[in-house]
């Protein structure tokens, strides 16, 4: 019986595990925990006022029929300085705009509001990120797309560059 | 000595303030008060991967984010919930990911099979050692 073929089987296994690495190297890294909450409905949370001068957020207030987004930021958190100004233009082209603050002081929060302007409706303060962890999102800043009916529709990890601007507002109005 | 001085400036650590001033859960550290609750939950706590550094188990991780989750563990086994229940709450919400005992379904089972398939196979390549020569 010719078994020749089984020589070469070696050679196969290796050359295939040879491309699979090289793939591994080449193919693009995705290193972000996305939620799997996406999909559903957002989960049931009320959180108090993050400063005084703001209205505190419950998971109802997102339940009005307006699709809106959802910010997770921080007056700590350096890349939440640097989508200020996106926050803002997304604000001016008509979106409403949530926002809970993790692990934040109300004296933090009102110098961050103060330097880089208020472009939110509603600010909930989650002081031990326990509404974070229910939301599926694992750091800060993250931007929720949330349907009129509470329904999470969209995660967005990290800064909002410009970008991301017309994405965000697209998937906001096909929500509507 | 003023080069000398900003220079030192590159050793403070911005990561050290980057991780908010908030106050830490107070289960994040504190043992149940139920030895056979606190066991469960720490057994559990190190088979679930920690969100912020990713690779190590939020029982071994002092990220900000593995306290709240350790919270989460243990105020949920203290209310009476299953270890195996509360780590589908994990996944839930984040994904297989988040648990490093993957499911003996899909590609996981693969993962589990594969000792036996790899077993299977040196047989087979062997079987013509163990046949008697005649």
């Amino acid at each position: 019986m010719n078994r020749s073929w089984l020589l070469w089987l070696p050679l196969a296994v290796v050359a295939f595990l040879g491309g699979w690495f090289i793939y591994g190297l080449v193919a693009p890294k995705d290193d972000l925990v996305h939620s799997a909450m996406v999909g559903k409905a957002l989960p049931e949370f009320a959180l108090p006022p993050a400063t005084t001068g703001v209205e505190g957020l419950s998971n109802g207030d997102m339940k009005d029929g307006t699709p809106r987004l959802l910010n997770i930021f921080a007056s700590w958190c350096i890349p939440c300085k640097a989508e200020a100004p996106q926050l803002d233009a997304l604000k001016k082209a008509g979106a409403e705009i949530d926002a809970i603050a993790i692990r934040d002081k109300p004296e933090d929060v009102a110098a961050f509001l103060s330097e880089f302007g208020n472009p939110y409706r509603r600010i909930g303060a989650d002081s031990e990120m326990a509404i974070q962890l229910k939301l599926g999102s694992s750091g800060v800043p993250e931007t929720y797309v949330i349907g009129g009916d509470g329904t999470i529709l969209y995660q967005h990890i990290g800064d909002i560059r410009e970008e991301h601007v017309p994405m965000l507002l697209e998937k906001l109005r096909s929500a509507r | 000595m003023r080069t000398a001085f900003m220079s030192l400036l590159v050793f403070i650590a911005t990561p050290v303030f980057a991780q908010g001033t908030g106050a830490t859960p107070a289960l994040a550290n504190r043992q149940l008060p139920n030895p056979a609750q606190e066991a469960s939950a720490t057994k559990l706590m190190h088979s679930l991967r920690c969100i912020q550094c990713q690779g190590q188990s939020i029982a071994d991780s002092d990220a900000q984010m593995a306290g709240t989750m350790r919270a989460e563990v243990r105020q949920q086994i203290a209310s009476g919930q299953e270890p195996e229940a509360i780590r589908q709450w994990m996944v839930d919400r984040y994904g297989e990911w988040v648990s490093f005992e993957p499911e003996m379904k899909g590609v996981g089972l693969l993962l589990w099979a594969m000792p036996l398939l790899i077993l299977l196979l040196a047989l087979w390549l062997a079987r013509g050692l163990f046949r008697r020569r005649t």
